[in-house]
């Protein structure tokens, strides 16, 4: 079983490599919104990544509000 | 043709739907690849009376009010034939607001049920919000088995034995409180009449058919105008189906298409054009003959059906590109926003009709619609049946406000009689868009009357008019203003336009991106063109339905210095 940290950091991992980002770029509290300057539709196909790569199902409205990866690993750390 | 003309309220006519219609499919609910519910008209009713009776029994009585704020699935539209069959005044609400907004509009309707769904509950449950609100009963839908409801009731266990009665109501009653603007300063409560909306529907539906058979794909949010009517009314009280999904994201959207043989689908224009843009790099990607093949096809289709959409024809010649949709679709409906001709061409050329048409929530969703006969991409189409439509105070090129005189047009702003006393004049709906009409009485749209300048020569100019020549900027956004709308000046001389750019993520404002600019604004007409540029860093403020919020970012940018926000070319 994963650690919340973990899984944060899984989360940046995949975001970075997801939107061709220098590693290490993203943190945490990054809002991704601000940060990778994405639209809903582009933070969709994201999660659509993030599934595949936990094996879990993401409903939409566990992103609705949401706009920092450490909520969204927060959100999906439940669902492990 | 329907007729609706004997029916008094929304709920009567829904009813006599759920009964004329019983063992045809009226919903579709799929979350990913599976298929969660499939309900027939009958199925629909068996789970809607008990829920009535239960409002009912609760006290909730003719000309009270509900809420509602859930995505598009199918308890939105069974909850809100509860509310119409109690009698009830539905309040539409957009999930995508605040919690905060969101109670804020609840106050000000005056709801005292609330419908929500759970995760929607559990943002809004402890808001600060909702401490200042005296909604007594609020339903929530799909709750886990342990989850703390904090004063919610179950939506599912919300059931009362017994037959429930229909309340009758009046065609003048208000059915809806749907809110057009103002969660910022001033709420917009449109007060929609049942009349409203069976006049409507009878209208819409006499260019844009439903029946038995016919699918409707539910994306755009059902508490807009358009899904409520097309995406609920006008469809039921046809006997069609609708279509809901759990999910929007791209892959399964497109899936659905072909899955469910969509007839239907109401789109905005962001994601018209988006579409667009995808099949265009498909067909950017096919190999030198094929594309040439690919071009003569779509020559021969555009000149077949240059009088009127040829369904028939355009699957056969282009069978590609309409299997990708499902080979059963009809038409786009498109709505919300103004959309560039070039687009609604695109889609038309390949065989696709887009219903392009301009309407307000104050209007009773649309006022025009383009009629296909012939298909015009340059206009906004003619005045639907029934809606008498006049330009008000033309200048000498004809262009002046748009007034609208209909049965659809709301019965006013609720607890505003001012602001409704300013909209509605002598009978006339005064739009605050700009138009006028062509030789062939098709309507078309100039502006807003609110973002607008007048030059120094006299010339009016709108900002919408200007965006067009930006359209394909390598930025992440854009919008352009009159200056004078964001940063108000006690004068009516030196009026300017600006742009305000939202750039891409680690973008900079490059020479060559102020090239770009400067080159793109020596297209128009020199009284047409922007002054400054005004970069924003955070992502221009939408609504549900994507629309730029253009109150909401002439405020943010107010804030800004102008003398020091105003890049120059």
């Amino acid at each position: 079983m994963r650690t919340l940290e973990q899984t944060t950091q899984e989360v940046l991992d995949l975001a970075t490599k997801h939107f061709q980002l220098p590693a290490g770029s993203l943190a945490p509290d990054d809002d991704f919104f601000k940060k990778l300057g994405i639209d809903s539709l582009q933070t969709l196909e994201m999660l659509s990544r993030l599934e595949n790569h936990f094996g879990i199902e993401l409903p939409d409205y566990e992103v609705q509000g949401v706009s920092d990866f450490k909520t969204l690993a927060e959100r999906i750390q439940s669902r492990l | 043709m329907l007729d609706l003309s004997k029916h008094h309220s929304v709920g009567e006519a829904l009813k006599d739907a759920l009964d004329r219609f019983s063992g045809e499919v009226c919903l579709i609910e799929a979350d990913r690849e599976r298929e969660k519910e499939r309900l027939t008209y009958r199925d629909f009713r068996e789970r809607a009376h008990p829920l009535a009776k239960a409002l009912q029994d609760a006290g909730f009585s003719a000309g009270n009010r509900a809420g509602i704020i859930m995505t598009n699935q199918s308890k939105w539209l069974i909850s809100a034939y509860a509310v119409f069959f109690a009698g009830g005044v539905l309040v539409p609400l957009d999930y995508k607001l605040t919690p905060d907004e969101q109670w804020q509009l609840l106050k000000h309707s005056g709801a005292t049920v609330l419908i929500t769904e759970y995760p929607i509950w559990r943002q809004l449950s402890v808001s600060a919000g909702r401490a200042s609100v005296d909604v007594q009963t609020v339903l929530v839908t799909e709750a886990p088995p342990n989850a703390e409801l904090a004063g919610a009731k179950r939506w599912e266990e919300f059931r009362s034995q017994g037959e429930a009665a229909l309340a009758p109501r009046k065609r003048s009653d208000t059915a809806c409180i749907v809110y057009s603007s103002g969660t910022g300063g001033r709420p917009k409560g449109c007060m929609m009449t049942h009349e409203n909306y069976l006049e409507q529907c009878v209208a819409l539906t006499s260019l844009y058919p439903f029946w038995p058979g016919v699918r409707y794909l539910s994306i755009l949010p059902t508490n807009h105008a358009i899904d409520f009517m097309v995406g609920f009314f006008g469809p039921f009280t046809c006997g069609a189906a609708v279509v809901h999904l759990r999910t929007l994201r791209p892959e399964y959207v497109r899936e659905a298409f072909l899955r469910y043989k969509i007839t239907y689908v109401s789109l905005v224009p962001l994601v018209l054009k988006n579409l667009q843009k995808g099949l265009q790099a498909r067909f950017d990607a096919l190999p030198a003959g094929k594309r040439k093949l690919f071009d003569a096809l779509v020559a021969i289709n555009k000149k077949l059906t240059k009088s009127r959409p040829r369904l028939g024809i355009s699957r056969t010649l282009l069978k590609q590109v309409h299997e990708a949709f499902g080979g059963e679709l009809r038409a786009v409906i498109v709505g919300g926003a103004f959309t560039e001709p070039q687009t609604l061409q695109f889609f038309y050329d390949l065989g696709i009709p887009v219903a392009n048409g301009y309407g307000l929530t104050e209007a009773g969703t649309a006022i025009t619609v383009n009629d296909l006969k012939p298909f015009r991409a340059d206009t906004v189409g003619k005045p639907l049946p029934g809606m008498e439509v006049r330009i008000v105070n033309a200048a000498s090129d004809g262009v002046g406000e748009v007034a609208v005189r209909s049965k659809t047009v709301m019965a006013g702003y609720l607890n505003d009689p001012e602001l409704t006393a300013e909209t509605i004049v002598d009978g006339w709906l005064m739009t605050g868009d700009l138009g006028k009409f062509d030789g062939h009485g098709h309507l078309q749209l100039s502006g807003r009357k609110k973002n607008m300048i007048v030059t120094e020569e006299g010339k009016n100019i709108y900002p919408e008019d200007i965006e067009s020549v930006f359209e394909g900027l390598p930025v992440k956004e854009f919008c352009v203003f009159a200056a004078n709308y964001i940063w108000p000046m006690r004068s009516m001389t030196r009026e300017r336009l600006v742009l305000a750019l939202h750039l891409e993520q680690g973008q900079c404002y490059s020479d060559q991106l102020r090239r770009e600019i400067n080159e793109r604004n020596q297209r128009l007409l020199n009284y047409k063109r922007i002054h400054g540029v005004v970069l924003l860093e955070e992502d221009f403020p939408r609504t549900a339905s994507l629309k730029i919020k253009r109150n909401v970012l002439g405020e943010r940018l107010g804030k800004l210095d102008s003398s020091t926000a105003i890049l120059t070319l």
